[in-house]
């Protein structure tokens, strides 16, 4: 029976790991989503709030990274669970940086603020950052049911994202040279749709470490695509 | 499946026991209570959670999910039986909820949860423990949507109508002002201008009308299920009705519509608006084209079967850079060129909308100077 109950403390510490993961999945979702709340809508003081935030997740990764390192001293993990470690390291740093990023964006509110700058700018970060959200979003949500087979969305919509940042960068380019007094806030602006842009890739990252903790193989390379011919996606639920 | 299973003997049990106290229940009117009869007893915890309809979830002091009603299932994706409820429920006020409840500090609790994706939905999301002493716990959830909605649709469609009306209003303020003016004997100027007025009308008009029905869309984010589409019968209606503009746009519509497509889930009126917005542009922008061809095909998206209608034209296509944000509410492309609206804006927006409801994908392929080719993949089961 002493068997049992150490199996099933290991079982609790595993369990604890994968939980921490999903709470700082959850919040760097939301940081994400005010930053960009807070930029489209010239809010400073939510802005704050996010910079501060972003605190909660630097502890909780560190958190897991000592968890992790406790695990795989004492219980020595094989197979599975030995991925299952070493995937929650990768993904909480890259949750991370997902708050970073989401910090940087936040930041940049008052420089974008300060000078206003014309709607269709701002729905355009806010497409490419509804693209970025439901992409991390997905991914996360796979984490939690362990549904590999639904990860097939991913390149797809990496793919989307890379367009439409492409697509704002153009944008922003023109309002730049139409004025020169609009270069400090597109500049900005510039920078935020990169760090949204990132943090697809992160979500990308994110879903190739649960395909190699589910399956232990590496995610299927991405598919060729026709050169010039160009796709929109809407998101399928 | 076998933990779903675990869950229902275990909710069964439960229900058993409630019925086994049957004691201190009022006794039926008449006093010929039978083992059938005794009111809440015999009821089955997964028919109570199944004739519920907003979502409901019994999960255990693991936070493991032992048992989703159907409207649980419809609202939230992604959800499978045993999985751990923390893990999909990642906010920090939902987080908070399971720790309250699952460490035993909290007998219930109530927080709010919105769900960004795929149409964003907010609840009023409350748990607690069911009974005594079973271990199980119930997750229920209300959904505020509709308030929320309401307020932000006020809010967004004044924003809206108030920006994109503003200037066909100030045109006509101007040549209304021209008429009463130095235009005031000048029949063939009166002419003139009444001609840009009366188009001018028409398109505040319209976008009066598609602002209403991209609110009205916002106001529902579900379809009815269970509704059934014959996609080319639509598809052909939409041709008929629109053959006016085709023949004054000189477009020859060429139909490939193959036998025995069977019906597809989906609203048949909002159908009809995606195709009608579909159409009207092709025989608008590809009007130099000269023809248009409407297809439709079986097709896959992955493992899944669809219905793909394809609406072609020849005209200019669509620029790379732009055809990503094509569906972005106002977004044009020919924004700095003198060129006339031909549109609201908002076409493309709504059948974003629409298709998002069907889980259907749009796809968009175009090369300058070859024509533009908008492709719905529609789920077909």
């Amino acid at each position: 029976m002493e068997f049992a109950r150490i199996a099933s403390a290991y079982e609790g510490e595993l369990n604890y790991l994968t939980k921490r993961i999903a709470a700082m999945g959850g919040h760097a979702e939301r940081m994400v989503e005010q930053a960009i709340a807070a930029l489209v809508h010239a809010d400073p003081a939510l802005a704050r709030k996010v910079v501060e935030d972003d605190a909660v997740l630097d502890e909780a990764q560190r958190e897991v990274d000592d968890k992790a390192i406790v695990i795989i001293a004492r219980r020595q993990p094989m197979a599975v669970d030995l991925r299952e470690v070493i995937g929650a390291i990768r993904i909480s740093a890259d949750l991370e940086r997902v708050g970073d990023l989401a910090k940087n964006v936040a930041k940049r509110v008052a420089a974008v603020a300060e000078v206003g700058q014309p709607a269709r700018l701002f729905r355009g970060i806010e497409a490419l950052a509804e693209l970025a959200l439901a992409q991390l979003k997905q991914v996360l949500d796979v984490y939690a049911s362990r549904s590999v087979d639904k990860l097939g969305f991913v390149r797809d919509r990496d793919g989307e994202i890379d367009a439409m940042y492409t697509s704002l960068f153009r944008e922003l380019l023109t309002h730049m040279m139409e004025d020169p007094r609009n270069i400090t806030p597109c500049t900005h602006l510039l920078f935020c749709a990169k760090n949204i842009e990132r943090i697809g890739d992160h979500a990308t990252n994110i879903a190739e470490t649960i395909y190699h903790i589910v399956t232990a193989e590496q995610m299927p390379a991405e598919r060729p695509k026709g050169d010039k011919t160009d796709q929109l996606v809407l998101p399928a639920r | 499946m076998s933990i779903l299973d675990d869950g229902a003997r275990r909710l069964r049990r439960l229900f058993a026991r409630a019925s086994a106290g049957g004691g201190r229940q009022p006794a039926a009117a008449g006093g010929d209570a039978g083992p059938r009869g005794s009111g809440l007893g015999a009821l089955s915890g997964e028919y109570l959670a199944a004739a519920v309809t907003d979502p409901l979830i019994v999960f255990d002091g693991n936070g493991l999910l032992v048992h989703a009603n159907a409207a649980a299932f419809s609202a939230f994706g992604g959800i499978v039986a045993g999985m751990a409820l923390p893990l999909r429920f990642r906010t920090p006020e939902m987080q908070a909820l399971f720790d309250g409840i699952l460490s035993g500090g909290m007998k219930s609790q109530t927080v709010d949860y919105t769900e960004k994706l795929p149409v964003e939905r907010t609840y009023r999301a409350s748990a607690s423990a069911v009974g005594h002493g079973t271990g199980l716990y119930v997750l229920a959830f209300k959904d505020q949507s509709e308030t929320r909605r309401i307020d932000r649709m006020r809010a967004d469609f004044i924003a809206n109508a108030s920006h994109e009306l503003r200037t066909p209003l100030a045109s006509i303020a101007g040549f209304i002002e021209t008429l009463r003016g130095p235009a005031r004997d000048d029949p063939a100027a009166r002419e003139k201008f009444l001609a840009v007025m009366q188009e001018q009308t028409t398109r505040m008009a319209r976008l009066i009308d598609d602002l209403l029905s991209l609110s009205r869309l916002e106001m529902k984010p579900y379809l009815a299920p269970g509704a059934k589409v014959d996609i080319v019968e639509v598809v052909a209606e939409v041709i008929d009705f629109l053959a006016p503009l085709a023949n004054e746009n000189g477009i020859v519509v060429e139909r490939r519509f193959p036998d025995g497509v069977g019906p597809v889930p989906g609203d048949r009126d909002e159908l009809f608006q995606v195709f009608q917005n579909l159409f009207e542009n092709a025989c608008k922008y590809g009007q130099e084209g000269g023809r248009v061809i409407v297809s439709i095909e079986r097709g896959h998206d992955g493992p899944m079967p669809t219905v793909d209608v394809t609406v072609r034209d020849f005209g200019p296509g669509i620029a790379e850079e732009h055809i990503p944000r094509i569906t972005e509410r106002f977004y044009r492309i020919e924004q700095e060129s003198g060129i006339r609206r031909k549109g609201t804006g908002l076409g493309l927006a709504i059948v974003k909308h629409i298709l998002t409801r069907h889980n259907a994908r749009l796809s968009v392929r175009s090369q300058p100077g070859e024509g533009a080719a908008f492709t719905v993949h529609l789920p077909a089961a």
